[in-house]
């Protein structure tokens, strides 16, 4: 390991420093308070690092640093990633801080616990080799099922077990992948393996050319299709989202699933970009997007508590995104790549937004039936108002970030050929419209329970202003997330 | 990039205020009043964009025009520009729009119930409206598309008539129908923009007939029919309008019956029939059926209503086929085209909007007095109300077509427009209108004459700041029933690329 490599570890070993010294504060220091604080302001250290990769990349002409035995690889689409995490981690600990309350003698190991699997993520945005991959996703899930039974309640406990298992399956069934495609590749680096497979005779007529191959990238579809809670790898997120404390829900839907993503895209594009496979996992994108769309919906109609209805709602989303990895492995060069990330971002912000809502009305009502919001608009005027342009985002009306993301996907979709998939997808749009709404309806059209207004502390309305903030300020003028959006693109097809 | 900046102040003019509304006023007085300042401006704006209008130049004018207005969208060669402009089919409809949004603040002035959101919902409405008919980039009049269903949705779904879970139904029943449309027309244009490059809709048409479209040119075409079919309402979408027009409060009423139908009727026009000539020729089958089913069928399910709102509901459905009965002339198989129709067509629209906008204006204000709207507990309101009685007599007979009115004229330019080339369906249309002049006698008589009704012996005339939106809508029908020409010529020269364009198609097909 050179200097170079701490170098371009160094966001991910800043991040695993916070964490450690956040535990060790713990034991000292009484007032609890002061560990939110310090652990956003460390943040800043990941952050400013990343920065600083990022403009030695746009400054120093090569697209992308490789390092640890080129395990690693520091591309503007890795740091595009770092920034979501870094920015979801920050936004989530903000909103912890009246949450934490429930917790109150484990609030050090909490955050501590944060930050470890939030470096998992970003490392899972930067590994080009299966063996990283595999260790980053342990890294970034064992956190997470602790979490998720963090409020020790039975639900919470149930969790916390049921994440823990499934994801040791999924784990298990990736894990297994990655062998079979080892196996027959004789390499886990993905640009090896892609090498290799291009090397290959691979036949017309069995898909792959081989059906060990494609036994393979199955196997690892469906452990990555867990990660991102796609269809019909999705059970275990309406229990989890629902039973896990909602910071760690929000971080589940936005951190863990941008992370997911990540690493599908970069395995898929680096490892099987051959034209020979391309054909078959479009194919099976499709299906599984078209599947999570429909099924994430359909099954949200039926929810009356908000953190289960975003549950399927997120299922229903990765089911969106799906449909613009689709378009990618079709061909839609131009604006499928920066389509998906865009949307990723712009998804970030906005279920944001939204969970820090809900964590703002949960701290004061303590229920997250969405026949308690009734009447919100007049107990917490700004909070309503966030939560319905959350809900307008994410149906996809403008002016919300969601408009863009959707349309620039389904156009993706679109240009790709894919206009079946694209009905499909708006049809779903106009499902899920019922179901955003119908949140929108009980705050402000249904008279309030009680008068007493829903406050929230400082740090809540500033996590609540950064997802608010980006919600609408993307959803005006896009430009800037889409360039952010294009050249981690651009820097995953080079 | 060009820029004349009227049509831009009259789109955002009302979000402005909106804005103004949200973030600095609280009093409710001062609200309205600013409300209506805005409004009476974006009115003025209106009428500058209609008389600056230059017929005779005819063509695009106005334009606003920012190519790539979101630069990170250009990168990708995915341009989305903002081009607002007028030709003679849409400045009509910019007037219409300010005029019936200057009725609608005006009709709210009694609103008392969470005024600063009212206001804010009605003016971000207004620009929504506007913005669908001065865009002229399909990306951009999609978003001003779907900008309008929200405020409509908390229109209705707040302050619209009680009880309450009836009117939150018909919210969401408005809402999803709309937005059932709308995301079909959305891979519509999508498709179009990746088979052609462009979003542009003026250089739209002549590239949808040299670019080879991914889907078949069938598929598209109804893909973006649907979504203007759900709004106009064409038979069998029209379930929604009935429950929306009638639990909508007054100036929600007004706005939708007004100017959010006429939505559908533009795009038909202009995209439908303006884009795909080709398919249009073919499909005169399916204009006048539509037409037929929507006039007969509305007028005689008019007959069996009780409520006064949703008799008006029905009949703009019936009303709505006249404008579907003159898109149809353009598809005789003659060779030659006139305008006459499509002309008619276009003016319908509008003189539904002042009509239909003065008869929900003027119910919604009985309602406020008599507390009801179920036809046989009222009678013999005219003793009591003179004025408002008066001017529903001007409504209906505009409705029913007399001439001396709007009604009328537009009516007989659709008549002779499809007469000599589909002189069955004419016929069985113009049946509707004897039924229309059968319902509407029938229900002033039933609601307006007869003994006066005991409880109903100290109710009050219309008053105040109610004088204003009758009188402006008023004024209105008789100016353009005596004097058509100011609009209709507009709407002639606006739709005469149009009518040429389908002309050359039905040649080539005849050939």
């Amino acid at each position: 390991m050179t200097l170079f490599d701490l170098y371009l570890l160094s966001p991910e070993l800043s991040l695993a420093a916070l964490g450690a010294l956040l535990a060790l504060v713990d034991l000292v220091v009484r007032k609890k308070s002061v560990l939110p604080i310090l652990a956003v302001v460390g943040l800043i250290a990941p952050l400013t690092l990343s920065l600083i990769l990022w403009f030695d990349l746009s400054g120093g002409g090569a697209t992308q640093m490789q390092g640890l035995f080129n395990t690693l690889v520091v591309d503007k689409f890795s740091l595009f990633f770092k920034f979501i995490v870094v920015g979801a981690v920050g936004v989530v600990i903000l909103s912890s801080t009246d949450y934490v309350n429930k917790f109150a003698r484990f609030q050090g190991e909490y955050y501590a616990l944060l930050l470890f699997s939030a470096c998992g993520m970003m490392l899972l945005a930067s590994t080009t080799e299966l063996i990283t991959i595999y260790i980053s996703l342990e890294l970034t899930a064992l956190p997470l099922a602790a979490l998720a039974a963090f409020l020790r309640s039975g639900r919470s406990t149930e969790s916390g077990m049921k994440f823990l298992i499934l994801s040791a399956i999924s784990s298990a069934v990736l894990l297994y992948g990655m062998v079979i495609v080892y196996g027959y590749t004789g390499s886990t680096s993905l640009a090896d393996i892609a090498q290799r497979i291009a090397g290959m005779n691979l036949s017309g007529d069995t898909p792959f050319g081989s059906n060990a191959l494609l036994f393979g990238v199955v196997l690892m579809i469906a452990g990555f299709g867990f990660k991102i809670a796609s269809v019909p790898f999705q059970m275990w997120a309406p229990d989890v989202y629902e039973g896990s404390p909602t910071p760690v829900t929000a971080f589940l839907s936005v951190a863990s699933k941008a992370a997911g993503f990540a690493v599908m895209l970069r395995v898929f594009y680096m490892a099987f970009p051959d034209d020979a496979l391309v054909v078959d996992w479009r194919v099976t994108f499709a299906v599984l997007s078209a599947l999570s769309m429909t099924l994430g919906n359909l099954v949200a109609i039926r929810q009356n508590n908000i953190k289960r209805m975003m549950g399927y709602s997120t299922i229903a989303h990765a089911g969106y995104i799906l449909v613009g990895l689709a378009a990618v492995a079709s061909g839609g060069a131009s604006l499928g790549p920066t389509g998906v990330l865009f949307y990723i971002g712009g998804f970030a912000a906005t279920n944001l937004a939204a969970f820090s809502v809900i964590i703002a009305i949960s701290n004061r009502i303590d229920s997250d039936e969405i026949d308690d919001y009734a009447g919100m608009a007049r107990r917490a005027p700004l909070l309503a108002t966030v939560l319905t342009l959350s809900m307008i985002s994410l149906t996809g009306i403008p002016p919300a970030v969601g408009f863009w993301a959707k349309i620039y996907l389904f156009g993706a979709a679109v240009e790709a050929n894919l206009e079946w998939l694209v009905v499909i997808g708006v049809v779903n749009s106009v499902i899920s419209a019922y179901y955003y709404l119908r949140v929108v309806k009980a705050m402000f059209l249904s008279e309030p329970a009680s008068e007493e207004r829903v406050a929230s502390g400082l740090p809540m309305q500033l996590a609540l202003a950064v997802g608010f903030l980006g919600t609408l300020a993307f959803g005006i003028y896009p430009t800037p997330l889409l360039n952010l959006a294009r050249s981690a693109a651009g820097a995953l097809l080079s | 990039m060009e820029f004349t900046g009227l049509l831009s102040a009259a789109v955002f003019l009302p979000l402005a205020g909106a804005l103004i509304i949200a973030l600095l006023l609280r009093n409710a007085a001062h609200i309205r009043l600013f409300a209506g300042v805005i409004a009476a401006a974006d009115f003025a704006l209106a009428i500058a964009v209609f008389a600056s209008y230059n017929t005779a130049t005819g063509g695009i004018q106005l334009i606003d025009r920012i190519p790539n207005w979101i630069p990170g969208l250009a990168a990708d060669n995915f341009a989305v520009q903002y081009f607002l402009g007028v030709d003679g089919l849409s400045a009509p409809l910019v007037l219409l729009t300010g005029l019936l949004g200057l009725v609608a603040v005006l009709a709210s002035w009694h609103i008392d119930k969470r005024v600063r959101e009212y206001f804010i919902w009605l003016l971000v409405l207004q620009t929504g409206v506007m913005g669908v008919f001065t865009s002229l980039d399909f990306l951009l009049f999609f978003l001003f598309w779907e900008l309008e269903l929200i405020p409509m949705f908390f229109l209705i779904a707040i302050w619209g008539s009680e009880p309450k879970s009836k009117r939150e139904y018909s919210a969401m029943k408005f809402l999803i129908f709309t937005i059932l449309g709308s995301a079909f027309m959305l891979v519509g244009i999508l498709t179009l923009f990746f088979s052609t490059g462009t979003f542009d809709m003026t250089a739209l048409p002549s590239a949808i007939q040299d670019a080879k479209l991914l889907l078949p040119a069938g598929v598209v075409f109804a893909l973006l029919f649907i979504g203007f079919a759900i709004k106009l309402p064409l038979w069998p979408f029209h379930t929604w309008l009935p429950d929306a027009h009638t639990d909508a409060p007054t100036a929600g009423s007004v706005m939708l019956a007004g100017v959010l139908l006429k939505m559908g009727g533009y795009g038909m026009i202009r995209v439908s029939i303006g884009m795909f000539p080709d398919i249009v020729a073919g499909l005169s089958w399916l204009f006048l059926g539509a037409a037929i089913i929507n006039i007969i069928y509305g007028a005689i399910v008019v007959m069996r209503q009780t409520d006064l709102k949703r008799l008006i509901a029905f009949s703009s459905i019936s009303h709505m086929g006249f404008v579907l009965l003159g898109l149809a002339s353009v598809m005789g198989n003659t060779g030659t085209v006139s305008t006459l129709g499509l002309t008619g067509a276009a003016l319908q629209m509008f003189t539904h909007g002042t009509i239909t906008g003065l008869l929900f204006l003027l119910v919604g204000f009985m309602y406020d007095k008599a507390h009801t709207r179920y036809i046989p507990d009222l009678g013999g309101l005219a003793r009591r109300m003179p004025v408002l009685a008066a001017a529903l007599l001007v409504a209906g007979l505009a409705s029913l077509g007399l001439p001396g009115t709007s009604g009328f004229v537009a009516e007989i330019m659709v008549f002779l427009g499809t007469f000599s080339l589909f002189p069955a369906a004419t016929g069985i249309a113009v049946f509707g209108v004897v039924l229309a002049a059968g319902y509407i006698l029938w229900t002033l008589q039933r609601v307006m004459f007869g003994p006066l009704k005991q409880r109903f012996e100290d109710i009050g005339d219309v008053r105040g700041m109610q004088y204003a939106p009758i009188a402006l809508l008023v004024i209105a029908i008789i100016a353009v029933g005596v004097y058509p020409a100011f609009i209709s010529d507009v709407f002639a020269s606006g739709v005469e690329p149009i009518a040429r364009s389908i002309e050359s198609a039905a040649q080539a097909r005849l050939r």
